[in-house]
């Protein structure tokens, strides 16, 4: 695990630091170029833009869509069971487990022009290409669909272990909904959240499958986020040192959230 | 439902032990005169989701099932097996399961057993380094993926492992050892060490302790652990998309290619088809691993590290 995991990284600092390419002059006797690449890294308006990007994934299908709406799924399927609430759980749980690429595929089908949704659109006299007009958004929205599984099932274990006479008193004190799920629910849930907010924008922040079967990062750049744009400089432009450097990058952003979750998990475990 | 919300209206008095009774059936919000109100937005609410959430769903069994491909076009389902019978063949989809089930068959077999045997001393014996190394455990869990395979990349050029099987399986059991790893410590904290210390005194060795008391006793996290990481790498695109190169070593989530044809066009119903294959194995085996569960237990272990 050593080897294979910390021996990229430390040779990917190390790659980061040289010209290497896997063509070209810098493929057989890649130079020490020092600090360059991440000098051009930040002057790259690209990159500057891909970051922005993932930032709008990050926020809007992880922080936003998939935690909200895997809470409140839990919250009103919390004590129901019925064969809707189950059927509904296996749906949502299917587009969870299927893999990535199918998800994405489905997607990519419901939206192109011609697809499924602008076939039912066509009726109403719409016609729209939406992974071509608004490619952020239909990103954002499947990733919505494929994620929020994962925070329902975190949740509604979180939610099963409320225990139901906490709830009995605060309505005994008088506690409207809104405020037994602020000064009650909420509260008690407090490390279900964290975990589940951490867990979901690590895995969202490296994510590449769906946004490169949906729309391969275009039109033009337009859904390009960081990692379809080291996918771009590596593998497709060859530039392996630039591409390292845009991955070291990201490990950084990753690492820093990750040191940040550790963190908060040390200060409830002294609690 | 009504009824009762009624009544409740009118005799006050009679709301309190209806309300105790609804909480204690878990229904904290449904106790009002707005009850069916209420009852009726949950449900409406749940009505959306899951249209939401059914409809692509629902594209990809009927694309599979139509020979044309036009689901929605107005013109009338023509419902048949013709994309199934055209991809059933070796080339185009049984090598391609095979290779996948290979794949992720050995990473999901190592990592259940490496994953042991890192998570027994973490998890029985007070180490120095036990709460560093888990540290370094879950920061590496958080690892973007994607970020660490160019450099992987590079390092397997240099070496020549592209396209070799093998190496790519030690890959991918290195990626999902720390989540595993990470899990399998939080079921076995859940294992009685008296029973174990019984084993000992009998004379057993950790080994056989290890093997033929803790491994039995956690048998469905480890089924959990073997399912999960089996899953991942199942759909696994990335790695192999980038580590191998020659078409009879490709797993399934990567001959999906195949279907996207040069000129452009897509073969939208065997594409379908192919992913209806592809990905009925894995729902089955979650099907399977949440009735032998029987709950989120699962979750809990990731939950409480």
């Amino acid at each position: 695990m050593g080897l294979f995991f910390a021996g990229p990284i430390i040779y990917s600092v190390f790659i980061g630091f040289t010209n290497k390419a896997l063509t070209g002059a810098g493929a057989l006797h890649p130079k020490w170029v020092g600090l360059a690449n991440y000098k051009e890294l930040f002057s790259d308006p690209l990159f500057i833009h891909s970051l922005e990007l993932t930032l709008i994934f990050v926020v809007g299908s992880a922080i936003i869509g998939q935690n909200t709406l895997g809470f409140l799924i839990a919250l009103v399927e919390r004590g129901k069971n019925s064969v809707v609430t189950a059927t509904l759980n296996a749906v949502i749980i299917s587009a969870w487990v299927m893999p990535e690429l199918v998800a994405g595929f489905c997607w990519y089908a419901y939206l192109y022009q011609g697809g499924t949704l602008d076939i039912f659109l066509h009726h109403l006299g719409l016609s729209e290409d939406w992974l071509y007009t608004t490619p952020m958004l239909a990103v954002v929205i499947a990733n919505v669909w494929r994620g929020t599984a994962f925070s329902m099932l975190v949740y509604s274990a979180g939610l099963s272990e409320v225990p139901t006479d906490l709830l009995e008193c605060a309505k005994v004190d008088g506690a409207g909904q809104i405020a037994m799920l602020r000064r009650v629910i909420i509260p008690l849930l407090r490390r279900s959240i964290v975990t589940n907010l951490m867990l979901i924008t690590l895995q969202t922040l490296g994510d590449f499958v769906l946004i490169f079967t949906m729309t391969a990062g275009g039109p033009g750049e337009a859904s390009q986020t960081t990692p379809l744009y080291i996918y771009q400089q590596a593998l497709q432009l060859y530039d392996i040192s630039y591409g390292t450097a845009i991955s070291i990058v990201l490990l950084i952003i990753g690492a820093l959230f990750s040191l940040v979750y550790i963190k908060l998990i040390k200060v409830e475990d002294q609690l | 439902m009504s009824a009762l919300s009624a009544t409740n209206t009118l005799r006050p008095d009679a709301q309190a032990p209806a309300e105790s009774a609804a909480v204690t059936g878990g229904r904290f919000h449904i106790t009002s005169p707005r009850a069916t109100m209420a009852k009726v937005s949950a449900y409406g609410v749940l009505a959306l989701v899951a249209v939401f959430f059914i409809t692509p769903l629902l594209w990809l069994v009927l694309a599979s099932l139509e020979p044309r491909a036009e689901v929605g076009s107005g013109a009338p389902l023509v419902l048949s097996f013709s994309n199934f019978a055209k991809i059933l063949n070796w080339s185009e989809t049984f090598l391609p399961l095979i290779n996948s089930a290979i794949q992720s068959g050995a990473t999901a077999a190592i990592t259940v057993v490496v994953s042991l045997f890192a998570a027994y001393p973490l998890s029985r014996y007070q180490m120095r380094f036990r709460r560093p190394f888990l540290y370094v455990v879950l920061f590496t869990t958080g690892l973007p993926l994607t970020a660490v395979l160019v450099p992987v990349y590079g390092a397997f050029a240099r070496f020549d492992l592209i396209d070799n099987v093998p190496a790519v399986i030690v890959f991918m059991t290195a990626t999902s050892l720390p989540f595993g790893i990470w899990l399998m410590k939080g079921f076995m904290d859940g294992v009685p060490l008296d029973l174990e210390q019984a084993a000992w005194v009998d004379g057993a060795s950790w080994v056989d302790s290890l093997r033929r008391i803790v491994a039995p006793l956690m048998m469905p996290g480890i089924a959990f652990i073997a399912i999960f990481t089996f899953a991942v790498q199942w759909g696994n695109f990335y790695v192999p998309f980038i580590l191998l190169s020659s078409n009879n070593k490709l797993p399934a989530s990567v001959a999906v290619y195949q279907f996207f044809s040069e000129e452009g066009g897509i073969e939208f119903g065997q594409l379908a088809a192919f992913s209806v294959i592809y990905t009925l194995p894995i729902v089955g085996l979650w099907l399977v691993l949440s009735r032998f569960l029987r709950g989120q237990f699962s979750f809990s272990g990731a939950v409480k590290g």
